[in-house]
């Protein structure tokens, strides 16, 4: 068990600038998913708190304990890769015992952890096998239980459910959620799955192109975006996005473009005082977004012409065009809807965003 | 496969194939064929009557019988032995160890160094031996089976180190970084997690380079005189030519049994032979 503190890290290839200040404070228990699209940086932060990659500058901290020039073995953590990268001369018991032998453990001890890992996974009756007869789930199942054998300080898992099918992938998901509530260990977790880091994550860091965007639980992430990436990366399917032109008008601010004239409620057009005539970028998600009624204030609701219907079964959602800006509505399975069919959308005020045109920052 | 009618698969598949399979057979063929033909037949005018080139109604031993009774076969044999097994072994060891740094070590120049080595192997035996020649002659090793088992690492090792570098390539890298992770230093992983992983690799370089020193025959021929420590290949040929004489039975019955290690080496590992040469690691 311990806390790890990465303070200013950074971390070049060259002249390529790959994790840039990097600073997070994992508390002990704590279960911390990095998240972000393809060479944000995120599997590089993981390598350098594991030791497999040298730090350009920074500090990482483990249990108090400054590691920068710790070599991997005496960190005392435990990673999960990708691949799983078992040992694949080694039978399960082997790939399981290989850690414990190294660190020199009595034969009966090492006996007892495998013991005791197996159960807790289920592998009980694989110890003997290697691990190409293992099927995709059973191989992922081993490489957990080569690192839990070990009770390290810290748990590192780098998009360990990548290469599991999608049912299998969820069914892993609850698996490493209720390992980690027994465990107790503290676990950091790299994916570029969003629903991944927003179901396992106590706190979920996202990351582009090098910098943390934005730290936080789930839902503060979901509910308040720091900015434009982070409210277009997380949630599924993904926030609708409108550039638009502010502008004062009956003692209101609107949103305008092309199509598209939306009245700011209250209390988002306090926020853009003085930047009438200027460009923003609205942000609302699919479910808030329904089909306009009656009690709909006029300003809140705009036309659009259905493009795609998607029938999710508990949901439908509606690919739909106004002016030059698309917007998919998640709305009621029984509503009845067909391509270009015109049709009057209204959003919920109080759901609303509103994002800097330059700087991508809500505002 | 080749789809389609009958005869595509006959021009296309079966024909060339056959011809591909005579011609690479036909030489084994014709040196185990001579070797169990008495001289009489040997020596035989093609068109005198009763001539069978092909096949023979009286097979006999007198040829192996001589090579063992009127030459040192044997001892060809045993220096050969000695001198492929040791070679094998030091090449082994240096293009294991070179080959894991090239692969794997990121130090400057390991690239160029990789290529460079290679360029070494590219270097013509039949130029690199005057050189050695002087060498050996300063360490005063010539006619002694250290002549060879140290020179033949000069195109050995190369090989091993270059066939080594690409097995080592294709093993994934986070086999290693799990393994220091879990508490091996970078040479326990390398003992104990990679080389097991690379053992086809390593069989592949080890059969090719026994091969090679077994069969070698230019250095063997300048750095030994003495008819005892001759190796098979100059042996058979040194001893069994006389001036413009052929001892044909002999000289096949020598090459013949010859090529039985390397059959044999060949026939052992051949399955881990071919999964060494198309490098696959089973994960």
């Amino acid at each position: 068990m311990a806390e790890v503190i990465v303070h200013k890290l950074n971390k070049k290839f060259d002249l390529t600038h790959v994790v840039k200040d990097v600073d997070l404070q994992i508390h002990d228990k704590e279960f911390v998913v990095f998240v972000g699209p393809s060479g944000c940086g995120k599997t590089t932060t993981l390598r350098m708190i594991a030791g497999l990659e040298a730090i350009t500058s920074g500090d990482i901290l483990i249990d108090n304990t400054v590691v920068n020039d710790v070599p991997p073995m005496d960190r005392d953590i435990a990673m999960v890769f990708q691949n799983y990268a078992l040992y694949p001369h080694m039978s399960v018991a082997g790939n399981m015992a290989f850690g414990l032998k190294m660190r020199k453990f009595e034969k009966s001890e090492i006996e007892t952890r495998i013991k005791r890992a197996a159960d807790i996974l289920g592998i009980g009756d694989l110890l003997q096998r290697k691990p190409r007869q293992l099927s995709g789930g059973q191989r992922q199942r081993v490489a957990l239980g080569r690192a839990i054998v070990r009770d390290p300080k810290v748990f590192l898992f780098d998009e360990p459910l990548s290469n599991l099918d999608a049912k299998l992938r969820v069914q892993m998901r609850v698996e490493l959620k209720k390992l980690h509530e027994r465990l107790g260990t503290t676990a950091i977790y790299v994916t570029h799955d969003q629903v991944e880091a927003m179901t396992l994550g106590d706190r979920v860091v996202v990351m582009k192109d090098g910098v943390v965007q934005q730290v936080g639980e789930p839902l503060e992430l979901y509910n308040t975006p720091a900015n434009r990436f982070v409210a277009g990366f997380i949630g599924s399917p993904a926030m609708n996005f409108a550039d638009v032109t502010l502008a004062a008008g009956n003692g209101k601010v609107w949103a305008e473009a092309p199509g598209l004239r939306i009245g700011l409620p209250e209390q988002v057009a306090h926020r853009v005082n003085g930047r009438n005539g200027g460009k923003a970028t609205v942000g609302i998600r699919p479910e808030d977004i329904h089909i306009a009624g009656p009690a709909d204030p006029a300003e809140l609701c705009f036309d659009v012409e259905v493009e795609v219907v998607e029938q999710l079964g508990s949901e439908i959602l509606l690919d739909t065009r106004a002016g030059n800006t698309t917007f998919v509505a998640s709305v009621e399975p029984t509503l009845r809807t067909r391509v270009h069919d015109h049709l009057k959308l209204a959003i919920n005020p109080a759901r609303l965003h509103l994002f800097d045109a330059q700087t991508e920052a809500a505002i | 496969m080749i789809e389609g009618a009958a005869w595509r698969r006959w021009v296309f598949y079966n024909i060339p194939l056959i011809l591909f399979v005579f011609v690479l057979l036909f030489p084994f063929y014709w040196m185990i064929i001579t070797t169990f033909r008495p001289d009489g037949e040997l020596y035989r005018p093609w068109n005198a009557p009763n001539y069978m080139p092909f096949w023979t109604n009286h097979p006999t031993l007198e040829h192996i019988e001589y090579l063992f009774e009127e030459t040192n076969f044997a001892r060809w044999m045993l220096n050969t032995m000695f001198i492929a097994v040791v070679s094998t072994l030091i090449s082994l060891f240096c293009g294991v160890l070179a080959g894991y740094a090239l692969a794997r070590l990121n130090f400057p120049w390991a690239g160029s160094l990789g290529t460079m080595i290679f360029i070494t192997y590219l270097v013509p035996q039949t130029l690199l031996f005057i050189p050695l020649a002087q060498i050996i002659r300063n360490f005063e090793l010539g006619d002694t089976p250290w002549s060879l088992i140290l020179t033949y690492p000069t195109f050995l090792i190369p090989f091993c180190t270059w066939l080594m570098m690409g097995y080592f390539k294709a093993i994934p890298k986070e086999l290693e970084e799990c393994a220091r992770i879990d508490g091996a230093s970078r040479w326990k992983a390398m003992v104990y997690i990679i080389i097991p992983c690379a053992v086809p690799g390593i069989l592949s370089a080890g059969i090719i380079a026994f091969t090679l020193s077994w069969n070698e025959f230019i250095y063997a021929l300048v750095f030994l005189s003495s008819p005892d420590q001759k190796t098979v290949p100059v042996g058979v040929t040194s001893e069994l030519i006389r001036g413009d004489v052929f001892f044909w039975g002999p000289l096949m019955a020598g090459a013949l049994l010859g090529s039985i290690p390397v059959a044999i080496v060949y026939s052992f590992f051949v399955e881990h032979y071919v999964s060494g040469l198309t490098g696959s690691v089973k994960g």
